[in-house]
């Protein structure tokens, strides 16, 4: 048999310093190198995607600005081309699905397969210790996925640029509002936020289901319902909205309700009801041709009524993305605090 | 020193008791078999010592009044867990090489030499090797930590007899040349009997007999005799009876200097007979200090 004997055991004392963290590192990287690999296949697909792809769109857009005599047919064809382009990656909804698949593929998995696979009681009962085993983990995999859906972030804040640029309007190119349902969340900080809190929601979900699959499921499901209700739901009551009876607001404004109001009192909600314009604005009053929006609420003021309109200025993109950021912040150390605290406390 | 150490301890599943009043003071340098039939708390007690689980009631140290789980109880302790889960993704040296990381100490040479001389190729993955590999692998990376406590549940469940006997031989080395304490689980006491010179009987979530094995036998005997006069033993602590035809085994509690009752002769008890007797009889208890059901009324079993 090998000889196991030392000379000396070590000196066993209370006061014996604990494994160092940085120990973990190389641990996180060997268990999870799968994971971590297929992370960045993704992103590096995607941005290369959106290096192509973004390079004709600028391309695009800054043939159409240079185009001169605008109204010309050629220039016609060249904002279209420039506006047709929106369409790709589905006004961003495709990138969604970025977030959702790092929570559940990297973050589920961390704690559901060493539950699921009983490696737990290998890992567990080493000198290293089981909470900072946990956080060690949790926290160097956080941050890979943070700094990678901040690196993605910015290629794609460069990516849709061009739809965001002040005076598109007036020279007839999309504009897009920087609220917009599915693009809000994949620029700024909060890309990285919801990665963050995926991620989170994945490490919690694997420890209290312990089973690799359903705790994927349930991380997807759980991370969808959060996207979901945050966009409907949330963030528009994020700052306490501006009110105008303006009626040219930018296209990039965020509207988020309209009422009328006659006499200082309330008239109806919404859009103008149907049977208001045939009594004050029929078709000979507001002059031929299809009537727009501004038409009618000129000829209902003439009519002693106002239209107001309650909205988030785009300004505000930024006030925005911190607030959505440092919520899904909070919310993301909550359940990694909660995962490392069952961790800790757990008799199996 | 202790190296386990329990008072009412217990732990509860839901609503059933794996293990309850449990009161065991293991002290080091032993060899400890911990025996029982499925289900009989084992794990439950193992787990406990190793800091996985926390107890419902009671308290349990180890190493000599540390809490399990503390840095130091971890330090200390290796653990082998049943069917010896290893990332069987890693290769054994992916495997060295992770334990290495999360220890204090490692013996990266000796566990070297050791997979080197049981044949097991660095570059294998855990999930690649045998069960008698894996066992073996899991042992090499425990002992690398040159622990003062090496916990073993249930090691040689999936292994073949040569396996198990290479295994065995491997945890005796280590108990004796560097005095690392053994506490060994096994629902089959024939593996250990050579091996173990303490030895932990459970049954039913309860410790039934705790003690060193020389003192063990040195204070039972087996008394035959006529089966009619079986009431005449009734003078002395009887473990168990078994009646034949005309004669009667009693298992009592006695030492070779006792007096035997006339035409009753007395024999030296083996380990495994005195175990099985114990098992078969779930009042019947020996333990260190006064202990419950000593006094038991003794059922009988025919055969």
């Amino acid at each position: 048999m090998t000889a196991l004997a030392v000379p000396a055991r070590p000196v066993q004392d209370a006061s014996l310093r604990p494994v160092p963290w940085r120990r973990m590192a190389w641990v996180t990287w060997r268990q999870h190198r799968f994971a971590l690999t297929g992370v960045a296949t993704l992103l590096g697909v995607l941005a290369v995607c959106l290096w192509i792809v973004g390079l004709q769109l600028h391309h695009a857009y800054a043939a159409a600005l240079a185009c001169h005599r605008s109204g010309s047919i050629a220039c016609e064809g060249l904002i279209g081309n420039f506006n047709g382009m929106n369409k790709v990656l589905s006004n961003g909804s495709v990138l969604q699905a970025v977030p959702a698949l790092i929570g559940a593929f990297v973050g589920a998995p961390v704690l559901a397969r060493e539950l699921e696979t009983g490696t737990f009681r290998f890992a567990w009962t080493q000198g290293f210790g089981r909470w900072r085993w946990t956080l060690a983990k949790l926290v160097a995999l956080a941050v890979v996925v943070v700094a990678a859906a901040g690196a993605l972030s910015v290629l794609i804040s460069w990516y849709y640029q061009p739809y965001f640029a002040a005076g598109n309007e007036t020279l007839s190119l999309s504009e897009v509002s920087p609220f917009a349902a599915g693009l809000f969340d994949l620029r700024g900080v909060a890309l990285a936020a919801w990665t963050l809190a995926a991620f989170a929601i994945g490490a919690l979900a694997g420890t209290l289901i312990r089973r690799v699959v359903p705790a994927i499921i349930v991380t997807l499901a759980v991370y969808a319902g959060l996207a979901l209700a945050a966009g409907i739901f949330l963030r528009k009551h994020y700052l306490t909205p501006l009110v105008t009876s303006k009626l040219n607001l930018p296209e990039t404004a965020w509207i988020t309700s309209q009422w009328g109001t006659k006499g200082g009192k309330f008239a109806f909600a919404g859009r103008a009801p149907i049977n208001l314009l045939e009594q004050f604005c029929p078709p000979s009053a507001v002059g031929p041709g299809k009537p727009s929006e501004a038409t009618f609420a000129r000829c209902l003021g003439h009519h002693g009524y106002t239209l107001w309109t309650s909205y988030q200025p785009a300004s505000r993109f930024w006030p925005f993305q911190w607030i959505e950021g440092g919520w899904l912040l909070a919310l993301s150390l909550l359940l990694i605090a909660t995962t490392v605290l069952l961790v800790h406390r757990r008799g199996t | 020193m202790n190296v386990v150490e329990a008072s009412g301890l217990g732990k509860r599943y839901g609503g059933t008791w794996a293990l309850r009043e449990c009161s065991l003071a293991i002290p080091a340098g032993h060899v400890v078999a911990l025996v029982g039939p499925n289900g009989a708390g084992k794990s439950t007690l193992l787990n406990l010592a190793v800091g996985l689980a926390a107890p419902s009631a009671g308290a349990v140290t180890v190493l000599d009044g540390r809490p399990p789980g503390s840095p130091d109880a971890l330090d200390g302790i290796a653990f082998v867990a049943q069917d010896t889960p290893l990332y069987k993704n890693l290769s054994a040296a992916d495997m060295l090489h992770l334990t290495r990381n999360l220890n204090r100490r490692f013996d990266q040479a000796s566990a070297e030499a050791r997979l080197g001389e049981l044949g097991i190729p660095l570059k294998q993955k855990a999930g690649k090797m045998s069960g008698g590999q894996q066992a073996q692998l899991a042992l090499t990376l425990a002992l690398a930590r040159r622990p003062r406590l090496l916990v073993l549940d249930e090691p040689m469940a999936m292994l073949d007899p040569l396996a198990r006997h290479d295994f065995m031989a491997a945890v005796l080395t280590a108990a004796a040349e560097d005095g690392v304490s053994v506490l060994l689980s096994s629902h089959v006491l024939a593996e250990l009997e050579r091996v173990a010179d303490y030895l932990v009987l459970m049954s039913r979530g309860r410790v039934q007999v705790a003690g060193e094995v020389d003192d063990l036998l040195a204070s039972h005997r087996i008394l035959t005799g006529p089966a009619a006069e079986a009431s005449k033993c009734a003078d002395r602590p009887v473990v168990y009876v078994r009646r034949a035809e005309v004669q009667a085994h009693l298992l009592v509690r006695a030492t070779a200097d006792d007096p035997i009752p006339p035409g009753w002769e007395a024999h030296p008890v083996g380990l495994e007979e005195l175990a099985l007797a114990y098992l078969r009889e779930p009042g019947a208890a020996a333990l260190p200090g006064p202990a419950r059901g000593r006094d038991a009324e003794p059922s009988e079993v025919t055969k």
